[in-house]
């Protein structure tokens, strides 16, 4: 049977099928390399299925019509690299207190500033946690592969809509510039989540009402529900508040809504660690070196197993820590200073070992370079 | 421990590895874009392709790595070539170290002059292209057809077909051509052996 879904498909593209999948219909962005295709996607093949594709005059403008769209009911994306992102960071912050759904895409790239443009990197993981000033909790997915690309900017969406707050994508220019072979999902393979809308009468309604789960249902801009949206500090009708009460309780909800349902978000890849000693606790596209690296130690022997993190931010440190339990070292490789490393050291206990394999000079690490750190820490 | 690990490990030789190297411009990355997709259309074969380039949008080094295997492939990038395209001696210069032993060296021998091994195939793409196919910038299909010819990696009539699903309206007759003339000529060479 021929599968008319099969395409060798660019990581970048991944982006796009996915999101339209999950029911996105408005894009607007600036291009920036590595992601730019991303957007040239988005205006080939939104216009066909009804959506809207804007180019923005810059990063700022973009992010600000991704959270306009949808606080007019629309899923909305963006996608830049490192240096866009970090324009964007004070809109992202809108969102977070806005608490309006919307997925970012940040095909990361070297920097700091403008950095290494075609060079992949896994430097802004820290700036997906922290980019934004202020408390509040963020959601960030790493995929690994194009085929993976694809799902996890479903389960963006999902998770964006499911707890109305930004989801950052981390991708790297590995994956993004990179061509698989895959079959795309059919109709109903995966479940597409939207937003809960009030059932109040507009009279009763609050856009900012503390429910059970955290999360208030969100009406569309126009739908007849009249509501103040604001970036300063707000009670549950959207107005702003100085009361500490009050604060407080926003404050919370941004955190609680997302922490009190962890199990939902988080996302692992678990490979060979029944009986491991040694694990390589990885994310994004250094995760396929591991992988081969892991299966070749297997083979000559070696109790080594891998852990892969497809949810990165809010960081599973209870689901992590129960997996490594039985290892007494763990090694980290980022194509970045150190960042996650510091994360797994804080919830590992006192006795176990812990590895930090880093690159930073805009190539990736090699199957070989990691048995070569697993030869060393053994 | 008794052994060194990295002694004991065996890399699998599950994976077919193709490279194609030059200066931006040269059509490396759309080549292998069009490589992997006329050999993915074979249900059976796993195919990746990956790239490698500069902030320039002409010249500096450009190259592209096609990984093909049965098997999932876990590493998506080219470990030890088993066949290596150059079309200019600085990407010759940089990348033989990377092919295998019994890998299989192709150069463009209108661009190439020092080649540090007599065991590789010599075709000159770009003259080709500009002589026998009508443009210049189908020395990259030129050499497709050459790889076809020589690896029998891909079918050549699934080849044509990637390439025409690239090629500009207007431009179709050539790419064919240019896929023709690199196939016909590689298979001269290889008969000759």
């Amino acid at each position: 049977m021929v599968d008319t879904q099969r395409k060798l498909l660019l990581g970048n593209l991944a982006c796009v099928h996915g999101a339209i999948y999950a029911g996105m219909r408005f894009f607007a962005g600036y291009p920036i390399t590595p992601s730019t295709e991303v957007a040239e996607g988005c205006s080939r093949e939104l216009p066909r299925i009804g959506g809207r594709f804007i180019q923005m005059e810059d990063e700022i403008g973009s992010i600000g019509a991704v959270v306009g769209a949808s606080v007019s009911g629309v899923k909305a994306m963006t996608a830049t690299s490192g240096p866009g992102y970090s324009l964007m960071v004070e809109n992202i912050g809108y969102a977070y207190m806005t608490e309006t759904p919307c997925v970012i895409i940040n095909v990361q790239r070297g920097g700091p500033s403008t950095g290494l443009p075609t060079k992949g990197s896994q430097s802004d993981t820290m700036q997906a946690r922290w980019g934004p000033h202020g408390d509040y909790t963020a959601i960030a997915v790493a995929p690994s592969t194009v085929g993976d690309t694809v799902t996890e900017t479903i389960r963006a969406f999902n998770l964006a809509e499911r707890f109305r707050t930004p989801v950052t994508i981390l991708l790297d220019e590995v994956i993004s510039h990179q061509r698989e072979m895959i079959s795309l999902p059919k109709p109903g393979e995966h479940q597409v989540v939207d937003r809960v809308k009030p059932t109040a009468s507009p009279e009763e309604f609050e856009p900012f009402a503390h429910t059970a789960g955290g999360v208030s249902p969100m009406p569309a801009y126009g739908e007849g529900y009249r509501y103040v949206i604001t970036g300063l500090t707000h009670d549950a009708m959207g107005f702003t508040t100085n009361r500490p009460d009050e604060i407080k309780l926003k404050l919370d909800k941004l955190r609680n809504k997302i922490l009190n349902f962890k199990s939902e978000i988080t996302k692992l890849r678990i490979e060979m660690m029944d009986d491991a000693e040694i694990a390589f606790v990885s994310y994004g596209s250094v995760s396929r070196a591991v992988l081969l690296a892991v299966a070749l130690a297997r083979k000559a022997g070696v109790k080594v197993g891998m852990i892969q993190l497809y949810t990165v931010w809010p960081f599973p440190d209870e689901e992590l820590r129960d997996y490594l339990v039985g290892c007494h070292k763990v090694i980290v490789p980022e194509l970045n200073m150190g960042q996650v490393v510091r994360e797994v050291g804080r919830i590992l206990p006192p006795d176990t070992e812990i590895h930090s394999l880093l690159r930073y000079d805009g190539e990736i690490l090699t199957p070989m370079q990691l048995l070569e750190k697993l030869e060393e820490v053994m | 421990m008794e052994h060194k690990l990295l002694d004991r490990i065996e890399i699998p030789h599950d994976r077919f590895e193709i490279r194609l190297s030059g200066s931006g411009g040269q059509g490396m990355i759309l080549g292998s874009v069009m490589l992997a997709e006329a050999i993915g259309t074979d249900y059976t074969k796993r195919v990746i392709q990956t790239q490698s380039y500069g902030p320039e949008a002409r010249g500096g080094a450009s190259k592209s790595d096609v990984v093909i295997s049965s098997n999932e492939i876990y590493y998506p990038k080219a470990m030890q070539l088993d066949m290596l395209l150059t079309m200019t001696q600085e990407s010759l210069d940089r990348y033989y170290g990377d092919l295998h032993k019994e890998g299989v060296l192709i150069v463009d021998s209108g661009l190439v002059t020092r080649i540090p091994t007599d065991n590789y195939y010599g075709l000159p793409f770009t003259r080709l292209a500009r002589e026998e196919a009508g443009h210049v910038m189908v020395a990259n299909v030129v050499a497709l057809g050459a790889i076809a010819a020589f690896t029998g990696i891909v079918p050549r009539e699934n080849l044509i077909e990637a390439v025409l699903s690239h090629a500009p309206r207007g431009t179709e007759d050539k790419n064919r051509a240019a896929v023709e003339i690199g196939y016909r000529e590689a298979m001269k060479i290889a008969k000759k052996e």
